[in-house]
């Protein structure tokens, strides 16, 4: 069996043919971009590049996109940033919600430690944010406030211009995570107001180890990682030219094929998931229907366990993602699908598919052809 | 440079996982004299076990699990290990050789295989209550009271006896109990305030 169906595209994705191509033509180019001399300037034309890529995609400014090593450290940036305004008394609380990546759970748990409120915004059954009580946590004693534009387990996709309004109105800063949201649907930093954003470029068809922060020209800054001058001092760290370089190159692919990409990213997830309905019985589609990241779908099977079911995929060549305890090494299932008001046991049978842009329908078709005779054959040995 | 892609879990796993022996079919009419059931769907595995005694031997057994790849494949190593056995022998098997048969799990899976033997003995229990006979292995045997971390009433009763826990927090930290699901809590706290109770402790 040498097929290979590579379903995780919210895990990471294949680099671009074009991505490739652009790092091996930059594979050469080993001056630092931060030197005078001439290999130095040609080098840092190829930042220069990127960020001017990287901002047209996310529609902002190039001054305003800060490069580093992924959406992890933009994340922890931010939340140390205001860590720090806190500090110095601009505001005692953080607002974040339930459903983040464990890149802002666990620098809340860490934050948290160190004598920081953070509150957390609970999420409907949907795993959409529940308006009303964010609107109770909101204050004017709020510092930051942090919501994911798409989450990375069921998809689900947050109105980050409302979210962002509120939050300006009680005079307070706003971050989004937009990490699965890149390249899946628009992500436009001046229409939806945001004050900080996170990206990483293996998400989007571009290299890994390397993402941007965009910084709203005159929002704080504090530098996290202290060093050199690179990022005008904010961020050190001698530039990955040729990630960089990689990762602007995917931005822009990015950016000239959203429109016909969302399309076909939902055509291929709509159609697994009629046909999963169609063809399995007792199976729970989890998330926003309505408002969900075009490729993500996530689906609990009744009676049968993740882990059994990914292993099973992946000796059919369909490479998959769970929920389940078991795939985690933690005893809990995945605490996204709880705070939707999933059930336990449904949690632990949960599968996420999530397309990308080198599948086809007929990955769909082979989906439906292997899938049901798993479940069938899991369900016969399950005591249920 | 050619990384080969190896199994998750050693071969034996990937065998016994795919293809279960002695799974229990609907189609089978499979009559046992002893069922034992263990685990729940809200813990990610669970267990049932059906057992045919005659002469104090498992002369066939079949099982069901609903669990992870460790728990299939364990559960059904720990049947055909079993299978002919005496049930005084039978009784005594642990975690650890049905592991070692599969060729040992990764630390983070092990306990996805402690189920297999409980689920047994529970069907050896079963099949003596039901056959009225007197049963002379449950003694011998310690009873695991938090199953996510495989946490014993004799290792509850040994840290109380021995003055190492004085309180429900320390026997946390040095069990971990009550950490998975949770569900064992009040009974490990009846179980601890007996033992305190018996050995005259006072808590701390």
């Amino acid at each position: 069996m040498n097929r290979e169906i590579y379903l995780d595209n919210n895990a990471t994705t294949k680099m671009a043919a074009e991505v490739i191509e652009a790092m091996r033509e930059s594979e050469n180019v080993y001056g630092n971009p931060s030197s005078m001399h001439s290999l130095g300037r040609q080098a840092a034309q190829y930042i220069s590049n990127a960020r001017d890529n990287v901002a047209t995609l996310l529609n902002c400014n190039s001054e305003e996109i800060i490069f580093n090593s992924g959406a992890t450290e933009s994340n922890n940036t931010v939340f140390h940033i205001a860590a720090q305004l806190i500090k110095q008394g601009k505001g005692k609380r953080i607002l974040t919600t339930s459903i983040e990546h464990p890149a802002i759970i666990e620098t809340v748990k860490y934050l948290k430690k160190e004598g920081l409120t953070i509150d957390l915004i609970p999420v409907d059954q949907e795993g959409r944010v529940k308006t009303e009580e964010f609107k109770k946590l909101l204050s004017d004693d709020v510092c930051l406030v942090s919501i994911m534009a798409g989450n990375n387990e069921n998809g689900t996709i947050q109105d980050i211009k409302k979210f962002s309004s509120m939050t300006h109105e009680v005079g307070a800063l706003f971050h989004t995570d937009a990490t699965q949201a890149i390249g899946k649907i628009k992500v436009d930093c001046k229409d939806w107001d945001v004050d900080y954003l996170s990206l990483s470029g293996h998400k989007f068809y571009g290299p890994k180890g390397v993402g941007a922060l965009f910084v709203k020209k005159g929002a704080p800054k504090k530098t996290f990682i202290n060093g050199g001058h690179q990022e005008n001092g904010f961020r050190a760290g001698t530039y990955n030219t040729q990630a960089i370089y990689g990762m602007g190159v995917a931005a822009k692919l990015a950016y000239q094929t959203l429109e016909d990409e969302t399309a076909r990213l939902w055509k291929m997830r709509e159609a697994l998931r009629k046909g999963i309905l169609e063809k399995i019985d007792d199976v729970v589609v989890n998330g926003c229907q309505e408002h969900c990241l075009p490729g993500t779908l996530n689906v609990s099977f009744e009676r049968v366990e993740g882990e059994s079911m990914l292993l099973m995929l992946d000796m059919k060549g369909i490479e998959v993602s769970t929920g389940s305890a078991c795939a985690t090494g933690s005893l809990k299932p995945s605490y996204v699908l709880l705070a939707s008001g999933l059930p336990v046991e449904m949690a632990h049978g949960s599968i996420r598919f999530s397309f990308g842009r080198f599948n086809t329908m007929e990955d769909v078709d082979y989906v439906l052809e292997v899938l049901p005779p798993i479940i069938k054959k899991l369900r016969e040995i399950s005591t249920r | 440079m050619n990384f080969m892609t190896e199994w998750v879990y050693s071969e034996t796993v990937r065998e016994h996982f795919t293809e279960p022996k002695n799974l229990w079919k609907k189609s089978e009419n499979f009559e046992p004299s002893g069922v034992g059931e263990v685990g729940s769907l809200a813990c990610g595995d669970q267990m049932r076990v059906g057992i045919i005694v005659e002469d104090d031997k498992i002369k066939d057994i079949r099982w069901l699990t609903y669990g992870c790849a460790s728990a299939i494949a364990s559960t059904s190593m720990m049947s055909v290990m079993v299978k002919g056995m005496k049930l005084k022998d039978a009784y005594q098997i642990t975690p650890d050789v049905i592991n070692d048969a599969l060729g040992g799990l990764p630390a983070h899976k092990f306990h996805c295989s402690v189920l297999g033997d409980k689920a047994l003995r529970a069907a050896i229990d079963d099949y003596l209550e039901k056959n009225n006979l007197d049963n002379p292995y449950k003694k011998q045997v310690a009873k695991v009271i938090c199953e996510c971390k495989n946490v014993t009433d004799q290792q509850i009763e040994k840290l109380v006896k021995t003055g190492k826990v004085k309180n429900l927090e320390e026997l946390k930290q040095q069990t971990s109990y009550g950490t998975g699901c949770g569900k064992c809590k009040a009974k490990v706290a009846d179980l601890f305030n007996n033992y305190m109770h018996l050995y005259g402790k006072e808590e701390d």
